[in-house]
């Protein structure tokens, strides 16, 4: 069977004539006595994605980025540039930009050359764009719309869109180590606009992963995920608004896991902490959480959408523990970072492009479950809300506080569920949220693959996943008197 | 120096690809082709604690192309200009635009609205900058933050961005225009900490013209004074307020109006100001102007991204919807004539209602001072709105602690209706230019 490194091959050294001498002639330019590590990435991904609005195909597009971005690490310096241009000659340009980092003199020279065989294969190497016909990746759009409109006369706008990247990407090192990845990856959005008497609300839908888009049609997402975004809105014109103050959240399962990623995933990423500007610096072995809860980084889940079988660096991606039984353990690391820290790489160093740096991010982020039935944890409440859904979130690393924004919530009187409340943001404090969870549903679930994690202007597909929680006093930031 | 070598030559060649590859469309059966290409150069320099931390070079280029056979279009896009891709990138577009739809709205805006006028805009001032000279900048900024307070016990760095580019646009009207432009910061981002508050914030310059920055050292003391006063916040009860945006996060309130009454937003009927041409929005003495042909400032432009001219117009009167920010596209869905705004808006300017900051914080009495928001909480179909927020507590116009934790919410038709004051401390930074605004009553959630 043809392997990543075939693939990467053929596609940046064969068309620009690179052979192994000429490599040895840009990490000559590159490397000095001072270099901590050096590398090459060279990136070629195809994007095709068409959308659906008002019942017709209204966009398509196709794009190819294609480049090869050159760093060097000195200690905590980095030298970096990139060129969408793959040759010999822009190799050397980069390299020779790039080694103005040191001022050191040239020494350095890769002695051998070898391949990197990741020991194990998270996803195929099939063309995600090509295996399905234009024609039955439109008619999916077009079930999409029917099946919303099929489900509620109040549905006004449906918008869908089916998005497919390709990418090969080429990680040559400092020590001659080449490894290559084939990735796929494909995700389908589905939002709706719901109207009843002149009361407008939306709502979306959808998933994806590393694997080819008959995932859609086999599992017949098209009605699933149109019904899912329609149930949402269709919730949110009964909702009235939602209270404000400090009380008692429940989290479902799955998607508001974003809690863990706002509330501590970032604060444990390497380099802030080994910058010490996080509000986790230095706490590993403190307890962060209440006993029992154990929160994960896992890049290795079969076809996740935040999983990868080798990091942008090369290094085999693993299953992290950041936290176990409500004792801080580990940070998540890059090269640079752990080696900084006199640590190993987690594999989660990760980059937007060939024309971005990598940093430490995360993969998949999620809390193993505990032994509470989710029905018990609500039937525990006196007061609160239950929030089921959400629009996203963001974190002020430097002080713990983290945002994240509930987009179907209800509230919970006496042990039951009661109306649904409009969209609220909920506000806490990254290294003691957790310390407030007095109950762990034993329901954990992934996320249906639409998560985008941003990171100082770089986007990466990341995944997040919980069981559900009971969390005693969150700031719910409603309009109503609590 | 950061700067497009050859750019005389450079243009010559894009208006030959331009031609080479409209032409090509057209032979391959299209009724109409439009494109843009784009050429950057720029350097990066980032420092912290006193050392170098990176240094990139940037080097970006793209052509994005769209084709129309009769009503249905097909776009595609890349980032390499050899002859062979430009060939597989049309190909590609063609390819799309076989399985796209009919639609009667789709096409170039029509020929009579092209630009033909391009006033001299001034846009394009390369630095004078090696690496060198940029780390000693960001150096200097860093160490006059650093050494400001001996509470500033971090730093998350501070840095020199530098860079120069050009784009045209042309399409199968005859329409072609090429800009260049510049665009140079510096910023820094330092963090204090006192007992177990620690808090970080940051300053930044940004300017089309490199003389024109702030220096250093006012980036450095600005950028330190609002990391240490953020020191020892806290969290408020929950209770009504009015609440000042100071400009920083004003400029996200003209943002969200921008967005409601721009075209995709009114067709799709997806806006919380749906229909509102001729409305009253805001209270009477709030009037809002765009104006695309400041020289130098970051948002200007003579034309649109379809070619169409930009005009100076009026977007709030006395507090009344006057036009919609539209394209082509939503103009003909709505039945109306595109603004020119199939990128957006240009520079928009907030007029104040004649006072200072100070004065607004006495006419707010006491209340909450915004100074940052997080998160995402504004749903622009409804317009609730809910975000987390820092900033400070004022009482009889004076700040009493810093907050956090807290989020603010309400509508945003409520909010905007709700402005009883817009100050003269307009912030030039952004496209957006406003002063702080003061707005009567919001909910804040706390502890």
């Amino acid at each position: 069977m043809k392997q990543a490194i075939d693939f990467a091959r053929e596609t940046f050294l064969a068309p620009a004539g690179l052979g192994e001498h000429h490599l040895e002639q840009v990490f000559s330019q590159l490397l000095t006595k001072d270099t901590t590590l050096a590398d090459l990435y060279f990136q070629s991904a195809r994007y095709e994605a068409w959308g659906l609005e008002e019942g017709i195909i209204k966009s398509g597009s196709y794009s190819i980025e294609q480049g090869v971005g050159v760093r060097s690490v000195c200690g905590e310096q980095t030298g970096f540039a990139y060129s969408g241009e793959i040759s010999l000659t822009a190799l050397l340009e980069s390299a020779k930009a790039v080694r103005a980092i040191t001022r050191a003199g040239r020494s350095g020279a890769v002695q051998t050359w070898t391949v990197a065989t990741p020991s194990r294969a998270l996803y195929g190497t099939d063309d995600p764009l090509a295996s399905l016909s234009e024609t039955d990746k439109i008619a999916f759009l077009h079930e999409i719309d029917r099946f919303a409109r099929a489900t509620s006369p109040h549905v006004q706008q449906v918008m869908a869109n089916m998005v497919a990247v390709h990418e090969i990407i080429l990680i040559v090192d400092e020590s001659g180590r080449m490894t290559a990845d084939v990735r796929p990856l494909v995700r389908t959005n589905v939002s709706v606009i719901v109207e009843r008497n002149g009361q407008t609300e939306s709502a979306t839908a959808g998933g994806g992963g590393r694997f080819n888009l008959d995932f859609f049609l086999n599992g017949n997402k098209a009605q699933e995920y149109a019904e899912e975004a329609v149930r949402k809105a269709l919730i949110n014109l009964d909702a009235e608004a939602a209270p404000a103050g400090n009380m008692t959240v429940v989290l479902g399962n799955g998607w508001p896991g974003v809690l863990l990623h706002e509330a501590i995933g970032h604060g444990l990423e390497g380099d802030f902490n080994r910058k010490g500007t996080s509000a986790f610096a230095g706490r590993i072995g403190e307890q962060v959480a209440a006993k029992g809860i154990t929160v994960v980084d896992d890049g290795t889940l079969d076809q996740r959408r935040g999983s990868l079988s080798v990091d942008d660096e090369g290094t085999q991606t693993q299953c992290t523990t950041l936290i176990e039984d409500g004792i801080l353990k580990g940070y998540l690391f890059d090269r640079q970072n752990a080696a900084l820290m006199g640590t190993q790489s987690t594999g989660n160093g990760r980059r937007q492009s060939y024309a971005h740096l990598p940093m430490p991010r995360m993969t998949n982020t999620y809390m193993r479950a505990g032994n509470h039935a989710p029905e018990d944890i609500i039937a525990s409440v006196d007061k609160g809300i239950y929030a089921v859904n959400f629009s996203g979130g963001q974190v002020d690393i430097t002080s713990g506080k983290f945002v994240f924004s509930a987009s179907e919530a209800y509230v919970i009187e006496n042990g039951k569920l009661g109306k649904p409340i409009k969209n609220a943001t909920l506000i806490g404090n990254g290294p003691d949220v957790l310390t407030r969870v007095s109950m762990v549903g034993n329901d954990l679930q992934l996320d249906t693959g639409i998560g985008v994690c941003g990171k100082d202007g770089q986007s990466v597909p990341v995944g997040v996943g919980q069981p559900t929680l009971r969390v005693d006093g969150l700031t719910v930031g409603g309009t109503a008197a609590a | 120096m950061i700067e497009l070598e050859n750019r005389i030559d450079l243009a010559t060649e894009f208006q030959a690809m331009a031609d080479h590859l409209l032409d090509a469309a057209l032979a391959q059966g299209a009724t109409a082709a439009e494109l843009d290409i784009d050429k950057g150069t720029g350097l990066s320099v980032e420092v912290r604690m006193g050392q170098v931390d990176k240094l990139q070079y940037h080097r970006d280029q793209g052509i994005n192309l769209t084709v129309y056979f009769g009503h249905r279009k097909g776009f595609a896009s890349t980032g390499d200009f050899s002859p062979q891709a430009l060939a597989d990138t049309l190909d590609a577009a063609c390819r799309i635009a076989r399985y796209t739809s009919e639609d009667e709205f789709n096409g170039l805006a029509d020929a009579d609205q092209m630009a033909s006028e391009f006033p001299k805009l001034d846009l394009y001032h390369p630095w004078e900058l090696g690496a060198d000279q940029a780390i000693d900048m960001a150096l200097q900024a860093e160490a006059v933050a650093r050494e400001h307070d001996k509470r500033i016990v971090n730093s998350e760095g501070a840095g020199v961005d530098s860079y120069a580019g050009m784009a045209l646009y042309a399409n199968t009207h005859g329409f072609m225009g090429i800009r260049h432009s510049t665009r140079h910061s510096l910023s820094c981002s330092v963090v204090a900490q006192d007992g177990d508050s620690m808090q970080r914030d940051y300053w930044y310059s940004v300017s089309r013209v490199p003389s024109l920055l702030d220096s250093a050292d006012t980036v450095g003391a600005e950028a330190a004074q609002r990391t240490v006063r953020r020191l020892n916040a806290h969290s408020l009860s929950t209770r009504e307020a009015p609440v000042l945006f100071v400009p920083q996060v004003a400029r996200g309130l003209i943002g969200h109006l921008i967005g409601a009454i721009s075209g995709s937003s009114q067709y799709r009927k997806a806006s919380f100001l749906l229909n509102s041409l001729g409305q009253q929005v805001f209270p009477d003495f709030v009037q809002l102007r765009e104006d695309p042909f400041i020289r130098q400032a970051l948002g200007s432009r003579a034309y649109d991204s379809e070619g169409v001219a930009s005009r100076v117009r009026d977007i709030v009167r006395d507090g009344v919807i006057e036009e919609y920010f539209l394209g082509s596209y939503s103009a003909r869905k709505l039945g109306m004539q595109t603004t020119g705004s199939a990128s957006g808006a240009s520079n928009l300017l907030l007029m104040d209602t004649g006072l200072s900051f100070v004065d607004l914080l006495q006419k707010m009495g006491t209340g909450l001072m915004v100074t940052e928001l997080i998160g995402n909480g504004v749903n622009s179909i409804t317009g609730d709105y809910s975000r987390g927020a820092v900033g400070y507590w004022i009482e009889n116009g004076m700040i009493v602690h810093p907050v956090e934790e807290v989020t603010i919410a309400s509508n945003l038709k409520d909010m905007f209706k709700g402005i009883v004051g817009i100050g003269d401390d307009v912030d030039e930074r952004g496209s957006i230019r406003t002063g702080s605004i003061l707005i009567d009553k919001m909910t804040i959630a706390g502890q």
